[in-house]
């Protein structure tokens, strides 16, 4: 159907998009590359010449690596465990039948909705604040000692702040792709009685499996570079230093952009690791 | 999976729901429900959930002492221009892989969406390089410019997958009918485009109101928007539990509506066509 006039039309209406992309991702990345191996520090004498692979050893071998690396890990692990365990059971929640379904639906959704920022905040200061807090008041309640929740247990904190924001996320995508399942088949198993469990373990998990993929994918690639939910609470102290806020801190905090730049080229990396798989699964389902 | 169920197995469910939806919903609810307290009430041990005198006195020292409007403005102007931006820049595109794929058209859209996972703190100096020697850093051009290309590749997909839903035999039979290119595009394509780009700038719109990586590193006084105004909330000055929550109610309502408007496309939108 396409003729070769339509074929030069497409491509010149591609364009500005693709070359502006092309420029997005092109330019930076170059410039992160060539800082990546010069020693640079724009306020310490500015651009003080070539350095091989210095910048990749000592981001590597400094002290604050790789309990970077396990932050990064254990958060990004401990919301995503949390937020596809806590999606199923709340997808296959919310399919039931009951009453106000809509309006439930919008109560579990909203938090996606709350700027990184605004949810960060609240959580910090209304629920886990060590003195006027509502976890300090409960606490006090049943006569417990309050806790001092983003210092003495930072890292779970986060992970609820952060498994708060995106459990909404993975709930609507798993209550999406159950609602694509056939309930024939359900019923049929019901008929020739199986359990519940049984129904859930051999109809319902392998009908999710592509749907929890795509969730814990898409997930990974947001998680691996949270920012502001740090920024605004902890700023990286006791222990809740991400890579991401590593190399926020080499280069903006202390401008030594060439070690910070080594630092971007290891995330941009472990990004493209995930977003390769990634990739794999959406390709597929592509049909052009 | 609609399914016949007892009354009460449907009144277990509605319970056990509701009560799940409350709890997840209960963070925001305790934050609209502070801001309008008093700071010693909103501090009270025990907590008061309803029963407290109502005040709005805190949405109006809010606004004079931090110009919340300006920094409203910043969020429009930023969220606004760069999605409008990137649907100008995306129609084209979109519809030219849609309606005349070629071979390179899939590796073309993954391409693009790889661009979206380059992790923005590996590019953090370039750009901020690049925004001080143009004279861009703080300011809302910058910004909508920064925005749009990060959001670029979403928009693409999704008005990709809108437009590969209209048929391509409507197109042919108007063309038969002996419709020009201008009548074909003005009276048969677009009102089947609409709904497709209207969800599409809904959902940007979300995504970009809410980024609070570049919008907090890129920005300071003059063209900060509400992401960047509240993270100015995190060094409290005295009693403030009140007034935090009556700028947080503040940033996140018109999103929040905006959002139960657009959760259908969220799927869609956020999963890039993996998920339907």
């Amino acid at each position: 159907m396409a003729t070769q006039h339509s074929r030069s039309a497409a491509r010149i209406m591609m364009a500005p998009a693709v070359i502006l992309l092309l420029g997005w991702m092109l330019v930076p990345l170059t410039m992160t590359v060539i800082f990546s191996f010069k020693k640079y520090l724009p306020l310490r004498g500015g651009d003080l010449g070539w350095v091989g692979f210095d910048n990749y050893v000592r981001f590597v071998s400094s002290s604050t690596f790789w309990p970077s690396v396990q932050a990064t890990l254990v958060i990004v692990g401990g919301v995503l465990a949390i937020t596809v365990v806590f999606g199923v059971l709340l997808a296959l929640l919310l399919d039931q039948p009951m009453w106000g379904q809509g309006v439930v639906r919008i109560l579990v959704i909203a938090p996606f909705f709350v700027m990184p920022t605004v949810s960060a905040l609240v959580w910090k200061n209304i629920f886990m604040d060590p003195v006027n807090g509502l976890f300090a008041h409960l606490w006090k309640f049943f006569g417990a000692e309050p806790i001092s929740w983003l210092s003495e247990a930072s890292m779970p904190s986060i992970i609820l702040i952060v498994s708060w924001q995106w459990l909404p996320f993975a709930t609507l995508i798993l209550l999406t792709a159950m609602q694509s399942l056939d309930s024939e088949q359900l019923e049929a198993a019901e008929m020739d009685g199986a359990s519940p469990l049984a129904r859930f373990g051999y109809i319902v998990l392998p009908h999710l499996g592509r749907a929890i993929t795509v969730v814990v994918l898409i997930q990974t690639i947001f998680l691996l570079s949270i920012f502001a939910e740090i920024f605004v609470t902890t700023q990286g102290a006791f222990g809740t230093r991400t890579l991401t806020y590593l190399i926020f801190q080499r280069v903006l905090e202390s401008q030594n952009i060439g070690l910070g730049s080594a630092g971007g080229v290891y995330a941009i990396i472990l990004a493209n690791i995930v977003a390769a798989f990634l990739m794999r699964i959406v390709g597929k389902n592509l049909d052009t | 999976m609609a399914r016949s169920v007892t009354p009460q197995r449907k009144a277990i469910n509605t319970i056990a729901a509701w009560a799940v939806g409350l709890v997840i919903f209960f963070p925001i609810l305790w934050t609209i429900l502070t801001s309008f307290k008093t700071e010693a009430q909103a501090i009270n041990d025990p907590p008061l959930f309803l029963f407290f005198d109502w005040t709005l006195e805190n949405y109006a020292v809010v606004q004079e002492r931090s110009n919340y409007m300006r920094f409203l403005w910043n969020s429009i102007i930023i969220a606004g221009g760069s999605t409008v931006l990137g649907i100008i820049i995306a129609v084209p595109a979109a519809w030219s892989m849609a309606f005349v794929p070629s071979k390179r058209t899939k590796d073309i859209l993954l391409w693009m969406l790889s661009t979206k996972m380059l992790p923005a703190v590996g590019v953090l100096y370039p750009i901020y390089l690049i925004f001080i020697r143009m004279g861009l850093l703080d300011s809302r051009a910058g910004l909508v410019i920064v925005l749009m290309l990060i959001n670029l590749p979403i928009i693409v997909w999704m008005l990709y997958t809108y437009f590969k839903e209209i048929p391509g035999e409507i197109l042919e039979a108007a063309r038969m009918d002996g419709a020009s290119l201008k009548e074909e595009i003005l009276y048969v394509l677009t009102p089947m485009a609409i709904p497709g780009i209207a969800s599409t700038l809904l959902l940007n719109i979300i995504l970009a109101w809410n980024e609070a990586f570049w919008t907090l590193n890129l920005t300071a006084a003059q063209a900060a928007p509400l992401t960047a105004f509240i993270a100015s909330y995190s060094s409290p000055e005295g009693l403030f539990y009140a007034k935090l929550s009556a700028a947080s109610t503040m940033a996140i309502a018109p999103i929040l509506i905006l959002g139960w408007f657009s959760q259908k496309q969220l799927v869609r939108g956020l999963t890039f066509g993996a998920v339907k």
